[in-house]
């Protein structure tokens, strides 16, 4: 093992985890914010307003991201109403080709996750919402909403896992995040063993941190003392 | 009109699970300051009925009338009953207090978090108001050093009387007592039936369904008994108890004595 040349590139694969920190933290919180109304909905006791997300949660759970973010980076393109649009500065950027997919991904995972946590939501305490008069609304935002938050948080911080080793699919559309900033390196260094090392170490210091963040986080929300009762 | 309207009335309440009809047209009246304990064996109805009230279950017939208000309500598709108007259900719910035999409360908030929870929401009470209030409430029921302990730290008895404090916080008109002590062991059921005397004593107007007999009788100045989804036996609690008319009644005193 050539530690002198993992020293040297430690720099560059720095900046690469960077963007790959910057691209999962962008998807997950995104994605947060876009399941959030899928989640509710699928939870719901109407079966139309049950199918309304129901297709989109099928086609991204139902097809790998790789094909989806192929579908978008090269796909787009095609189509003049897309290159002639307003938002073309963003959609022939890989950047925002990658964040958009993998926002788009994760979004559907996390409306199932929030979708399963509602649903665990305990009868009896939604009643006793309804009991005082709260409306199905105020229950919703002020009871069932942050309880399912704390039922649902092992499921997320999975998720967020997920992302981050998904985010290595960012690579193939050009972007230089961990993982396209090693296969850059291996070309210039012919070393793969030590630099893909070392970009495993990176994933692993991340994937560690992550798990660490989200135990004190449902430390502080107390999510062990709200399982059964 | 020479009285003035009754706190609640229910009037022929129906309500059936498929083809079982658990309630067969049930009706009742409760004054201010009633206290009516509604009894009966397990499967006889009483639950639902209570349950019914506040359309935590939709009825399939009858009127419910709170305070000379009616409940709006219109058929559903599966020909439940439903609430017509969400506004007035909801309001009518907030001044209906329910409290449950599970307690029911918020696992993720702390017990004055819990009861200042739906004043603030539904009554529009700031933080502070609410918190004044809940603070006497947990004096009344005798837990005001559990103010900022969360409800599995608690003990069943102590949980209830939380539940309880919740109730009350929304200045409930009635209250709905749904087996309160069902879930207890035998040394917590006095502390929250002592509670639960205290109200009846203050004057306020209370539905309990319970299996604590003496209790009801000592309390109650009304008690109903329920068989089979109808009103077998009602009256004052030395009738029920001591000269029922019903031979079913007889037979279901006989036993809890």
């Amino acid at each position: 093992m050539n530690w002198e040349v993992i020293i040297k590139w430690l720099p560059r694969l720095a900046e690469g985890a960077l963007l790959t920190l910057e691209l999962v933290a962008i998807a997950v919180i995104a994605g947060l914010i876009l399941a959030l109304p899928m989640g509710i909905a699928r939870a719901s006791k109407q079966w139309y307003v049950r199918a309304l997300p129901y297709g989109y949660i099928f086609f991204f759970r139902g097809t790998p991201l790789l094909v989806q973010l192929f579908l978008i980076y090269y796909g787009l393109a095609q189509f003049d109403a897309v290159r002639q649009g307003p938002l073309w500065p963003y959609l022939r950027d890989p950047y925002w080709c990658a964040v958009l997919t993998m926002t788009l991904h994760t979004a559907a995972y996390i409306a199932e996750i929030l979708r399963g946590a509602i649903q665990a939501v305990p009868q009896g305490e939604v009643e006793a919402a309804r009991a005082l008069g709260m409306s199905k609304a105020q229950a919703m935002l002020h009871i069932i909403l942050p309880r399912a938050a704390r039922i649902g948080l092992p499921a997320y911080s999975n998720e967020v896992i997920l992302m981050l080793k998904a985010s290595a699919l960012a690579s193939t559309v050009t972007l230089l995040e961990l993982t396209g900033m090693a296969r850059t390196i291996i070309a210039r260094t012919y070393l793969p063993v030590e630099i893909f090392f070392a970009a495993g170490m990176f994933y692993l210091v991340i994937a560690f941190v992550l798990v660490r963040g989200f135990r004190l986080l449902e430390r502080w929300l107390r999510v062990d003392a709200c399982q059964g009762r | 009109m020479a009285e003035a309207a009754p706190a609640l009335e229910i009037r022929n309440l129906h309500k059936r699970y498929g083809d079982l009809e658990v309630l067969k047209g049930i009706s009742l009246t409760a004054r201010d300051g009633d206290v009516i304990s509604i009894l009966g064996s397990s499967g006889s109805g009483k639950s639902t009925f209570l349950r019914c009230i506040n359309l935590l279950e939709n009825p399939h017939k009858g009127e419910i009338i709170v305070a000379g208000e009616t409940l709006k309500l219109k058929a559903a598709k599966n020909g439940e009953l439903i609430a017509a108007d969400n506004r007035q259900i909801n309001r009518l719910r907030s001044e209906i207090g329910f409290v449950f035999q599970n307690f029911n409360l918020w696992p993720h908030m702390s017990v004055l978090d819990n009861i200042i929870e739906a004043p603030r929401r539904v009554l529009g009470q700031s933080r502070a108001q609410a918190t004044e209030v809940a603070e006497a409430l947990l004096a009344k029921v005798g837990i005001s050093d559990k103010r900022h302990v969360y409800p599995n730290q608690l003990s069943g008895g102590q949980q209830q009387r939380a539940a309880i404090a919740r109730t009350l916080a929304m200045q409930p008109k009635v209250i709905l007592f749904d087996e309160p002590t069902s879930a207890l062991d035998p040394e917590m059921v006095q502390e929250v039936l002592n509670v639960i005397r205290a109200l009846a004593e203050e004057g306020r107007t209370m539905l309990l369904v319970t299996h604590e007999m003496g209790f009801a009788r000592q309390v109650s100045s009304e008690v109903v008994f329920l068989h089979q989804g109808l009103v077998e036996e009602q009256g004052s609690p030395a009738q029920v108890f001591d000269s029922p008319n019903s031979a079913r009644c007889k037979q279901f005193m006989s036993s809890n004595r």
